[in-house]
């Protein structure tokens, strides 16, 4: 291992900027003559608009225009789009209502947008957007997805009649039913995966610029894939051609999800900047953030896990609603489908899954990805079960687990996924050592003797990441391919530019993909930069989410190093009058075998552009090369983590007393990255099980609009993770990579909930377990002890 | 934001003057409250009357019998105060568990008191103790003071100066935050002097703080934790929303409420 290549923990190269404030992100740049944009935006959850007056607002100081949906229906400028296509039970295509950028004849969530008002100022845009009349027609709403299809429920999309978007499923029902009717034991579970608002640090924000001249368009966004939101500004809403569209997601402050897909005020940006022929730069602020980001998760599922006399797990039966909100989001479609029931089985073997999967529309912000995006869900569902069946049959929950683990590989799920490599029993040994399972008991008997509850939870946790191959997605119904892009640029001097189709935003891509250059070619990472989002200096890539940056876009950036190594030992051999085949290449050093002639990488690199020493004929000069990496399958990260908690009976607060996470990423390029990652996804775990939760009223409006109701986890309610990983090296890809960036996130909530209802006896905890919930619980497990 | 006037008076006189002068006119002593309200067009004030250059309104003077705090110290500086630990500990560790640091280091007594805010902490020291609050115009026993939610007995152009707090023989604050806000979901101040046990509630109330004289009878007879054990305080009039109901709430009242007595010193 070289002091900065392959499992170098080395300090991360971005952070000097970020530390020191000296970071580049969109609400930080200005363009000449720049106007600002505000929204205006409906307060009600539904209601059709009857008139809007924008006369008193265009008279308002500075202001330079008011839009709305009629002129945006008018420069024929499409809707956004949910590009992954689902089809129903009976065969039917998913029911997709138009979303328009600029309502036009009807809202239906708090915060849909019914006008733009551009100013010379921030302050003036807003002043002049509070006297924009807008005449509603107020509608009745419905904001529960459990009661979204009900009959009588206000119909939010004439497409989709009873607000239904699809009625999915996939598995074997026949055969799970039947494993259900001779099972000797069946554990049921009511769930409600709480809605969550993603909060990245960054909010939302975009610059819009048009050059007459060349009537092009620029956007610089905050996006975690400038290609992929090209592709659809371009070629779905017809924006502009996509080569007179270029994006730019300069730095980008987290994205969690919420920045992979296409918004509305991006689009209205970019056409209001061709309509006023000048830059248009709108920033969400706080509150716009809670309202109009993508929310992830909320989720209503009736579960149901079959075992036999054994213990051994025969089946799996789910019926889940989805609620996807107002409008479909980008990907919205495909997260409680193909990203969540997919991963229903778990780290066990078991034969028969069902799943049937209702997505909804309701009078809420549209629901999309948020980091794990369906797997926490999934994870969710098969380790609360697992957890529960251990409690109600009396066998050790570690047991239980161990005795359905799958354990030879591959192994094929009935739900598609074909699991390449694991060791589920080696990362669930190594955590139960590390968290002193063996002495719980006398921690739990200390914590009683002090009045405190404990409680011990486990998580046995498997994703699939790296996503992923472009034709198994395709066939699943995706518009994109999930492939990844790489161009390897070697200087004259030596130095080496990675052009990455990846988006890093916190991920520090510029460290860990100099880390695998470093390795590769021998060079320190100082001479290595990272070149990402912008689509007019990078070939198009397709992003940065499911965990894919290191087993998809590292992988094409291995491709394309390849293909530069075997053409710098072609010029090493000219350089040393040698066969190519007879140079050896390592440490950045070119060697002809079995002498002791040898050249050094910057000869090399120097005499590949000066071109002295061979013709064009015999070999091009320059040092540059491209490749495209497709995944020949999913990656399958998997571990576990266990969770132990102190409650105190009296007030129903949960301390988290010991946090322990064994995971298994694979290859790690660097262990220090890794650990954030994994601290960070615990963070968000915590937050979702503890915290968290996106709270709408009756009437549609948002009551955790702001961090004074919506419970962000901070470091003080955290506590030390003890952290290590296992590793079984992933053979899909060529660096065995299987991908961090989510397990966190995906493992905890069912760690943590597993081990509150553990301490408090009872199993009816709902997420976030606040307090006043633990409390509840707590009582309603002394009364019933007091009862028996 | 909206537009405003903005004015930084020299003395109290100027500042009422100034405050009269206004259509709607807010003093702003350290923002805490006033600034998000306004950042978020939820307050229009057309006057600002910054009290940071007004003389005498800020520190900390301490007597046997009394601390007395200027209305324009923050939350910090009580904090850190060896004589408020030394004199009222119950009082520092309160100002200890305000917000946030950054909110610490520029919230004040007076702005607090001020507001009245339903879940703040000063309220039920105020009222725990039996402070007197001094203003431009009067004396103010805490118990004539707080009115109701976001409500006081302060009038349009009336300044609070500073707040006395009696040093009592013992006292004790226990909070149970908000795990979103950090303010106080219940927090109970409770107290002992020679002229009474005091026992007020912030976080919990329909209208704002309130003191819960059943329990000031029984700590009376014995200042134990143990002597208000069996006393349930009713859900009635409590506050109810997502971060506990009703029912939790009076519950924790208990329970805040012993844990100050037995910690009270």
């Amino acid at each position: 291992m070289s002091a900065t290549g392959i499992g170098a923990a080395v300090r991360r190269k971005e952070d000097q900027r970020f530390i020191t404030g000296t970071a580049n992100y969109t609400s930080d740049i200005s363009r000449p003559g720049e106007v600002r944009a505000w929204f205006v935006r409906s307060p009600h959850a539904h209601a059709t608009i009857k008139k809007i007056d924008t006369k008193a607002a265009e008279k308002m100081p500075g202001v330079v225009a008011v839009l709305t949906g009629a002129d945006l229906a008018n420069d024929k400028i499409g809707g956004l789009i949910c590009g992954w296509a689902i089809t129903s039970k009976d065969g039917s295509p998913m029911k997709m209502g138009a979303h328009p950028a600029i309502a036009a004849d009807k809202v239906r969530c708090v915060g849909d947008q019914v006008a733009v008002v551009l100013a010379e100022t921030l302050n003036q845009a807003r002043d002049a957007a509070e006297k924009v009349k807008v005449d509603y027609a107020v509608l009745p709403s419905v904001v529960d997805p459990a009661k979204a299809t009900a009959k009588g429920a206000p119909q939010i999309h004439d497409v989709a009649p009873n607000n239904q978007i699809y009625d999915w499923h996939i598995g074997d029902k026949n055969a799970t039913d039947a494993a259900f009717a001779s099972a000797k034991h069946v554990t049921k579970l009511e769930i409600v995966n709480n809605r969550l608002v993603p909060n990245a640090i960054e909010p939302r924000a975009a610059i819009a610029e048009y050059d007459q001249g060349n009537d092009a368009l620029t956007l610089w966004n905050t996006s975690q894939n400038p290609h992929v939101a090209r592709l659809v500004i371009s070629a779905f809403i017809g924006m502009a051609p996509e080569h007179k569209l270029r994006v730019i997601a300069p730095d980008v402050g987290g994205g969690f999800g919420s920045k992979i897909f296409i918004y509305p005020e991006e689009v209205v940006a970019l056409w209001a900047a061709r309509r006023v022929k000048r830059p248009v730069k709108w920033v969400s602020d706080r509150s716009e953030a809670f309202l109009t980001d993508a929310h992830g998760r909320d989720h209503v599922t009736h579960a149901e896990l079959a075992l036999d006399a054994d213990g051994k797990i025969t089946g799996l039966r789910v019926r889940t609603i989805a609620n996807l909100g107002a409008y479909m989001s980008t990907f919205s479609s495909s997260v409680p489908t193909y990203l969540y029931a997919t991963l229903l089985s778990g780290q066990y073997a078991i034969p028969n899954i069902y799943a049937e999967v209702e997505a909804v529309y309701t009078n809420t912000a549209p629901v999309d990805a948020y980091r794990g995006a369906g797997r926490p869900e999934a994870t969710f569902v098969v380790e609360r079960l697992v957890e529960v069946a251990a409690r109600e049959l009396g066998i050790d929950p570690a047991e239980l687990r161990r005795k359905n683990f799958v354990k030879s590989f591959p192994h094929q799920t009935p739900v598609i996924m074909a699991y390449d490599a694991g060791d589920y029993d080696a990362s669930l040994t190594k955590a139960m050592e590390m968290v002193d399972y063996r002495n719980f008991g006398k921690r739990k008997a200390e914590s009683e003797r002090k009045g405190k509850l404990r409680g011990i939870g486990f998580s046995t946790y498997i994703e699939a990441c790296g996503i992923a191959p472009s034709q198994a997605v395709g066939s699943l119904g995706a518009g994109v391919g999930l492939w990844e892009s790489a161009e390897v640029r070697v200087n004259p001097t030596g130095s080496v530019e990675i052009l990455t189709g990846s988006h890093s935003h916190g991920q520090g891509h510029e460290t860990t993909f100099a880390q695998l250059v470093s390795e590769r070619l021998g060079v320190p990472i100082e001479t290595v930069s990272v070149v990402h989002g912008d689509t007019d200096k990078v070939q198009f890539g397709m992003g940065t989410y499911g965990s894919r940056s290191g087993a998809v876009g590292m992988s094409a950036i291995s491709k394309a190093l390849d293909k530069i190594e075997d053409k710098a030992k072609k010029v090493a051999g000219y350089m040393m009058e040698a066969s190519a085949d007879d140079i050896e290449f390592k440490d950045g050093k070119f060697t002809v075998k079995g002498t002791d002639k040898s050249v050094g990488w910057g000869d090399v690199t120097l005499n590949a552009y000066v071109a002295h020493k061979f013709t064009g004929g015999q070999l091009e000069p320059g040092l540059k090369e491209g490749a495209f990496y497709d995944p020949t399958n999913f990656t399958f990260p998997a571990g576990c983590h266990i969770a132990e908690v102190e409650i105190d009976p009296e007030t129903g607060k949960t301390t988290i007393a010991n946090w322990v996470a064994v995971d298994d990423f694979g290859v790690i390029i660097n262990p220090m990255i890794v650990e954030g990652q994994v601290h960070g996804g615990i963070a968000q775990g915590v937050g979702q099980a503890l915290l968290e939760g996106a709270s709408y009223n009756a009437d549609g409006q948002l009551i955790t609009g702001s961090f004074m109701d919506y419970a962000m986890p901070r470091a003080g309610d955290l506590p030390s993770f003890k952290v290590d990983t296992t590793m079984t090296k992933c053979p899909s890809n060529p660096l065995g990579i299987k991908g961090c960036g989510e397990a966190g996130a995906i493992a905890s909530p069912a760690a943590l909930i597993n081990a509150i209802t553990n301490a408090v006896g009872h199993e009816n905890v709902p997420m976030p377990a606040t307090p006043g919930t633990v409390w509840k619980a707590a009582q309603r497990a002394v009364m019933k002890k007091a009862a028996e | 934001m909206y537009a405003f006037t903005y004015e930084r008076p020299k003395n109290v006189d100027e500042a009422v003057k100034l405050l009269k002068k206004a259509k709607d006119g807010k003093i702003l002593a350290g923002g805490q409250t006033l600034l998000p309200a306004m950042k978020l067009r939820l307050a229009s004030p057309d006057t600002i009357v910054d009290l940071s250059r007004v003389k005498g309104l800020s520190g900390i003077k301490a007597s046997s019998k009394a601390v007395t705090i200027g209305a324009l110290t923050k939350h910090i500086e009580v904090m850190g105060s060896a004589e408020v630990q030394k004199s009222i500990p119950a009082l520092a560790h309160l100002a200890s568990l305000i917000g946030d640091p950054a909110v610490r280091n520029r919230g004040t007594i007076g702005g607090s008191l001020a507001n009245n805010d339903p879940s703040a902490d000063y309220p039920a020291a105020a009222l725990g103790l039996g402070a007197t609050i001094k203003t431009n115009k009067r004396e103010l026993p805490a118990d004539k003071f707080f009115k109701g939610l976001f409500e006081t007995a302060l009038a349009g152009d009336e300044i609070i100066e500073s707040v006395s707090f009696p040093v009592p023989e013992k006292a004790g604050y226990e909070k149970f935050p908000n795990p979103a806000s950090r303010f106080a979901l219940v927090g109970v101040f409770v107290s002992k002097s020679k002229d009474g046990v005091r026992v007020a509630v912030t976080g919990a109330g329909e209208g704002g703080v309130f003191r819960v004289k059943e329990m000031e009878t029984a700590l009376a007879k014995d200042f134990s934790a143990k002597a208000i054990e069996g006393i349930k305080v009713p859900a009635k009039n409590m506050i109810a929303d997502i971060h506990g109901t009703a029912e939790y709430r009076a519950h924790l009242i208990g329970v805040m409420a012993r844990r100050a007595v037995a910690a009270a010193k």
